[in-house]
């Protein structure tokens, strides 16, 4: 299983902050888990598509697509910041 | 190095008396204050709510004073970042370097507060006037942040 956080606007529009999915076989980086995602249709399509320009992090340190991903990793994906 | 994330306010001049406190090396402190505007891209902002990624967000600012650090003579720093609702003229963000001298403690404060833009996991929402929308990210933080890559 891993945990995939959502953040900002983004968790609005799909309704959650955080969820536990059991990771495919077939996902093995965050651009997979993406396309995972966003097979869902809906919301999850329209907001993950990739066009839409998201950031992710893995284990709380900024990824990319090609990142690797494994059991019990936490991954985040969220709009480009706006602090400070 | 002190990074912390809060709703409460915090007291500038206390925060820099702490970085200094006993240490006799420290001949410079440069301070970045951020605070909230009344206007936004051209609406009336009525107040605003910062959302981190708890965890995460402490970690990068760390990694964004680490950075700083290894490019200039830095003796300590401390970076505040508020999060919650904020209202016009609330302060929501404190940047302090301690250097030697001033050079240091300019670039490293202006480096760190153009990296925590575009690089810390924030995201602020603002309410104008009943309606509220997510803040876009802005091309000119990205360009304040790429142009450290230029210079030393």
């Amino acid at each position: 299983m891993i945990t995939v956080l959502y953040f900002a606007r983004l968790r609005e529009a799909l309704g959650q902050s955080s969820e536990q999915i059991a990771l495919p076989g077939t996902v093995r980086d965050v651009e997979g888990l993406r396309a995972h995602l966003v097979a869902r249709g809906g919301q999850w399509e329209q907001e993950l598509a990739p066009r839409k320009p998201l950031r992710a992090a893995v284990n709380q340190a900024i990824a990319h697509g090609d990142t690797a991903l494994n059991d019990g990793d936490e991954v985040a994906f969220f709009p480009p910041v706006t602090g400070g | 190095m002190t990074v912390r994330i809060q709703t409460a306010d915090f007291d500038v001049s206390a925060e820099i008396a702490g970085l200094r406190r006993g240490n006799p090396k420290i001949g410079a402190v440069a301070s970045f204050v951020g605070v909230v505007r009344d206007v936004n891209d051209g609406g009336a902002v009525a107040e605003m709510t910062l959302e981190h990624y708890p965890g995460m967000t402490e970690k990068a600012i760390e990694e964004i004073v680490a950075q700083a650090r290894a490019r200039w003579k830095v003796l300590d720093a401390r970076v505040i970042h508020r999060v919650g609702t904020l209202r016009p003229t609330d302060q929501i963000v404190l940047v302090a370097v301690a250097s030697s001298h001033r050079g240091d403690a300019f670039a490293a404060c202006e480096f760190i507060m153009d990296y925590l833009k575009t690089r810390a996991p924030f995201w602020k929402k603002e309410e104008t006037g009943g309606a509220a929308r997510w803040v876009e990210a802005r091309e000119s933080d990205e360009l304040a942040a790429e142009r450290w890559r230029l210079k030393g």
